[in-house]
């Protein structure tokens, strides 16, 4: 029966897809198969999700070769969040790509850019999916290098040194993961991840583990920009297409989370990580610094991709402090924040690449009177900046609530006063879009009246329309994040 | 307990901080790359080496043979080279693709001119 392989095709019909975009090489049939599979993929995505939560979690051997000697697909509650993530972020952003591609890039590199999008969807999906420590890398490197390659098709020149930068930055990342996968398989002799798990108890005192901890930490946080090792983020962002943006924000750091939160909680356990070493201090200590330094270089940025792109950062930081509160609603609150967050950049990004298609820029300057020339857009980041925020009624006050009911929990209550401070400071960047846009006059050589084409427009207000959503009706978001989060956390219920 | 017998892992510890340090000091493209090539090369090392036993042979079923080396580093590493030549020809094709459209591979150049773009956007 097909419906048995789903998890592999999950993965296989994207990676097989770039292939064939490349040999075929029309401009039209790309798009059309990209967005076909993106489709398919979410399709399988909710299958998987749906069956997940029925019957639990399920194994799929690849090549029939049983776990732990083969290689296995495991589809838990946490892994199925992130397909759907990722699947339905693609779904929605490929309907958009066709005429804002279509702008940006040269005729005849846009089926390429397709066929990297395919690799790119293949190998995030691929890492959420897999079960298996080292097929965990070298999905992390086909993802990472079609970004290298998409964040180069940046039309600004500026975009191939970002994409440099990232480039060395990610290898980076990905080796020291490498290292710390090489130091587990040294003293447990398995990659399986659930091997891994029942194995490590008996050598956790080596020091051989605490490096591996340290590696894998370092890695993965080079490569979901934890502060301090954000750096490559916000020039990568800017200098994108527009498309790649959207779809990188709400899907590659949050897979990169993904991988952490798998290691931590699936494979070294809380005790060895919390109780025996202060990872989580370290964990609080960062993503403070990152939410208060990012938010505040954010509201001094001159441009809006830019500012959302710092944004991120600080973004990141909550989801970073979820996990190191380590408690149900702290990891709920992060796990939730994953798709809250996806899907407001991403309709923040998809509307800032209609602002750029427009206006030819996202600088502040040149968005003056926005509100008369593009009402809907001008409103629509409006209501996604208030997700943003986390406003009540919107997808981004479902997580803040939980982050600080688990802050409270641990008793650290400056915590929760630090998070509502945060948001204050996302309510003056946000103000600083809405001045510009609402209160001053268009300036005399800006262009005239227009929205951007209804392609783009429709799945951009689709994303803001879902902020909305998802902050009333928490049964997916929140309800899903929290029976995940039970499954990481044993006995927390 | 001797250098001698930890001589591998010592080479690994090396050529990792070695590669590393060129890949931070180094203002050149190019040279980065070289140094993230030999930091990537010393986990190929790092997996190797402990999957080789003195005195073992390859994995073959034979009543001759009792001690059997362990295969599965090895593949893991062709798989790893594989990523780390793809890793290195997308970075040297952004090489190629920053020297025409800046005229120089040097970093501190680069910024130079990324500064005076900013200065004059329509320039």
């Amino acid at each position: 029966m097909i419906s048995e392989h789903l998890p592999a095709l999950q993965v296989v019909a994207p990676l097989i897809s770039a292939p064939l975009i490349v040999l075929i090489r029309r401009q039209s049939f790309a798009w059309f198969l990209a967005t076909a599979v993106s489709w398919a993929a979410f399709a399988i995505a909710l299958t998987l999700a749906w069956r997940v939560a029925e019957h639990g979690a399920i194994s799929y051997a690849i090549g029939s070769w049983p776990p732990p000697w083969g290689i296995e697909y495991r589809v838990d509650l946490l892994s199925a969040f992130l397909l759907v993530l990722v699947s339905g972020t693609g779904a929605v952003v490929m309907p958009y790509a066709r005429v804002s591609i279509a702008a940006e890039l040269p005729r005849e590199q846009e089926y390429l850019f397709f066929a990297m999008y395919c690799l790119c969807l293949a190998g995030l999906l691929g890492i959420a999916i897999t079960g298996d420590a080292f097929n965990l890398f070298v999905f992390l490197e086909i993802s990472s290098l079609s970004t290298y390659v998409m964040i180069a098709l940046g039309q600004k020149r500026k975009a191939l040194v970002a994409a440099y930068h990232y480039l060395i930055m990610g290898t980076i990342g990905a080796t020291f993961y490498v290292i710390g996968v090489g130091l587990l398989y040294l003293m447990t002799g398995t990659l399986n991840l659930a091997d891994l798990a029942a194995r490590l108890p008996a050598v956790n005192e080596t020091r051989s583990v605490l490096a591996a901890i340290a590696f894998i930490t370092v890695g993965i946080g080079l490569k979901l920009a934890l502060f301090p090792l954000h750096q490559w983020l916000p020039n990568a962002y800017v200098s994108a297409p527009s498309v790649v943006t959207a779809f990188l924000s709400a899907t590659a750091t949050k897979v990169s989370v993904y991988v952490l939160l798998r290691f931590y909680f699936t494979v070294f356990g809380v005790e060895v990580l919390f109780r025996d070493h202060p990872v989580d201090k370290l964990l609080i200590a960062l993503s403070i610094a990152a939410v208060l330094t990012m938010s505040l270089v954010a509201l001094f940025q001159r441009d809006l991709k830019r500012m959302f792109a710092y944004s991120s950062v600080a973004q990141i930081g909550y989801i970073t402090l979820g996990i190191g509160l380590a408690n149900a609603s702290g990891l709920t609150g992060a796990v939730a924040h994953l798709f809250n967050h996806g899907i407001t950049k991403g309709a923040l990004f998809l509307l800032a690449g209609g602002v750029a298609l427009r206006c030819g820029g996202t600088d502040f300057a040149s968005l003056s009177g926005l509100s008369r020339r593009m009402p809907l857009t001008a409103f629509g980041i409006v209501l996604a900046g208030l997700s943003l925020i986390g406003i009540p009624g919107t997808a981004g006050f479902t997580t803040k609530w939980y982050l600080i009911s688990g802050a409270l929990e641990r008793g650290s209550w400056w915590l929760a006063v630090l998070i509502v401070v945060t948001s204050l400071i996302a309510v003056a960047y946000v103000w600083r879009f809405v001045e510009v846009a609402y209160l001053q006059a268009p300036g005399p050589d800006a262009p005239r009246r227009g929205e951007m084409p209804l392609s783009m427009l429709i799945p951009a207000l689709l994303l803001v329309a879902a902020c909305i959503y998802f902050g009333l009706e928490t049964s997916f978001n929140i309800g899903y994040a929290r029976d995940a989060v039970a499954r990481l956390l044993p006995g927390a219920g | 307990m001797s250098l001698g017998s930890h001589f591998a892992y010592w080479m690994t510890i090396f050529l990792m901080i070695g590669g590393l340090y060129i890949v931070i000091v180094r203002g050149n493209l190019v040279k980065t790359l070289i140094g993230l090539s030999i930091f990537q090369t010393s986990v190929y090392l790092l997996y190797i080496a402990p999957g080789k036993l003195i005195g073992g042979t390859a994995p073959i079923v034979s009543a001759q043979f009792k001690i059997y080396s362990n295969p599965l580093p090895h593949v893991l590493i062709l798989t790893a080279i594989v990523v780390g030549v793809a890793t290195l020809a997308v970075g040297l094709a952004l090489v190629v693709r920053i020297r025409e459209a800046y005229g120089t591979i040097e970093e501190d150049e680069i910024l130079e001119h990324d500064r005076s773009d900013q200065k004059q956007p329509h320039a």
